[in-house]
């Protein structure tokens, strides 16, 4: 066990150094790519917070329409194969489901404001 | 060739070629990239300052251009052309020669006005233009489409299909799976137009390359993406959610509806463009898009350019996802 302080706060510790104190000193492409590290960090962060419960469920989801287990890669890579070969129909509505879920996780790590996200009609009340 | 150098030599270069040029003034880099970088200065001379920009090859240097760029002195006889075809576009001025010291590049009057997306959706000064941009972008497609291509042998031509394989080629070369990209790839299989009457397609056709001012869009920038194809490609990119830029709803750039962008098209002379082939194009535009983002990433994989933009970049593609599933599966049960 690592101690304290935990990986997410260590990001956010940076994030926050390089919004609150660095940026404002930064002119130019160096602020810009400053503004970018900082939305990378984010990522990381939310990655941290959301992603091990998401990808265990992308898992069981894989598991369910392969019919098999393996690693969320071998199983995502085998889920492309069949998309491509034909074997599971690109509007198979257990797909459709499962590929807005698994993509609503990843936007919602990657880019929680982004406008398609936002507003996308799959999302749930709440 | 230090900035110095350069400036003397780019002088030396605008001062034989142009008239009414004797110095240049205000010289300054506004972008670079891996293709090419654009530098703004002033032409000073006997009738007065006139603006200019170069776009030339990174460091002047010639180096291989990603497979679908074209050569830059190729570009400026499109854009040459394209003025001539109705097109508003930056007066090419002068086209570099070997003896100029400079690399490949051309230089162009400056046209003034915003190329910021955020900027033209947003602010009061562009309020009343918005309205009517996306009519009057289906109008500048169709004249671009019109353009006399005689005699371009270097562009490439790329219908749909051929398209669908370089982007699935590319994909497959990641060796990353997209489940989602796949799904887009057999869609657009499935629906590949046989487009009979290939055109010239400005193959970038977006915020960031359309110079807009109060008035609507004055100048069409950045044709390195030109090439032979189906005309409705144009049409599609545009609607591309990316670049509404949060405004969703406006499909045409966040600023319009497909209806006039389609009706401005026909106004023009434009033949035979639909909703429906303007859609098949945004959804390819869309998976596109998305590769393009895993692209820029792998320039920092690879360690071409180590910028935290360039990885973080890599992050997008999910955007691109999202608007695909929002496309493909508009019905699709909630989870």
């Amino acid at each position: 066990m690592m101690d304290q302080p935990s990986a997410l706060e260590l990001v956010t510790a940076v994030r926050e150094f390089i919004e609150k104190h660095a940026m404002p000193e930064l002119q130019g492409r160096t602020a810009f790519h400053a503004r970018v590290a900082a939305n990378a960090l984010a990522i990381v962060a939310r990655e941290l917070e959301q992603a091990a419960p998401e990808n265990d469920a992308e898992r069981r989801r894989l598991q369910a329409l392969l019919q098999h287990d393996g690693t969320l890669d071998s199983l995502n890579r085998e889920l492309c194969r069949q998309i491509r070969s034909g074997r599971i129909a690109w509007d198979d509505p257990a797909l459709a489901r499962h590929l807005t879920t698994t993509t609503l996780a990843k936007v919602a790590v990657d880019q929680p404001n982004y406008s398609g996200y936002v507003r996308s009609p799959h999302r749930g009340p709440g | 060739m230090s900035e110095p150098e350069f400036a003397s030599a780019l002088q030396n270069a605008v001062a034989r070629a142009i008239k009414d040029v004797a110095s240049i003034a205000n010289l300054k880099r506004l972008s670079g990239g891996a293709s090419q970088e654009t530098w703004s200065f002033d032409g000073v001379g006997p009738a007065g300052t006139q603006g200019f920009i170069l776009r030339r090859a990174p460091g002047g240097k010639v180096v291989p251009r990603s497979a679908t760029a074209v050569a830059l002195a190729t570009e400026a006889k499109v854009i040459r052309r394209a003025a001539k075809a109705g097109v508003p576009v930056p007066p090419v001025r002068y086209v570099l020669e070997e003896h100029d010291g400079l690399g490949p590049g051309y230089v162009m009057g400056r046209v003034e006005g915003e190329t910021i997306a955020r900027k033209i959706l947003r602010d009061a000064a562009f309020a009343e233009a918005r309205p009517k941009l996306a009519r009057q972008c289906g109008r500048i497609l169709a004249a671009i489409h019109a353009v006399d291509t005689t005699g371009l042998d270097e562009l490439k031509t790329v219908p749909a299909k051929v398209q669908l394989e370089q982007y699935r080629s590319i994909y497959d070369t990641y060796d990353y799976p997209h489940p989602v990209f796949e799904v887009a790839l057999k869609w657009l299989e499935e629906r590949l137009p046989d487009t009979q009457d290939l055109t010239l397609v400005h193959g970038d056709f977006r915020h960031g390359n359309l110079m807009i001012g109060p008035d609507g869009v004055r100048a069409v920038l950045d044709w390195e993406l030109v090439h032979i194809g189906d005309p409705a490609e144009d049409l599609g990119w545009i609607c591309v959610n990316s670049w509404r830029f949060g405004e969703t709803h406006k499909v045409v750039g966040g600023f319009g509806e497909v209806a006039d962008l389609v009706a401005g098209y026909a106004e023009a002379g434009g033949k035979g463009m639909t909703a429906e082939r303007v859609k098949f194009w945004e959804i390819f535009g869309t998976m596109k898009w998305g590769i393009m983002c895993m692209t820029m990433y792998q320039a920092f994989a690879q360690g071409s350019d180590r910028s935290v933009e360039r990885a973080t970049i890599g992050r997008r593609s999910s955007e691109t996802e999202i608007d695909l599933v929002n496309l493909l599966y508009p019905k699709a049960a909630k989870p």
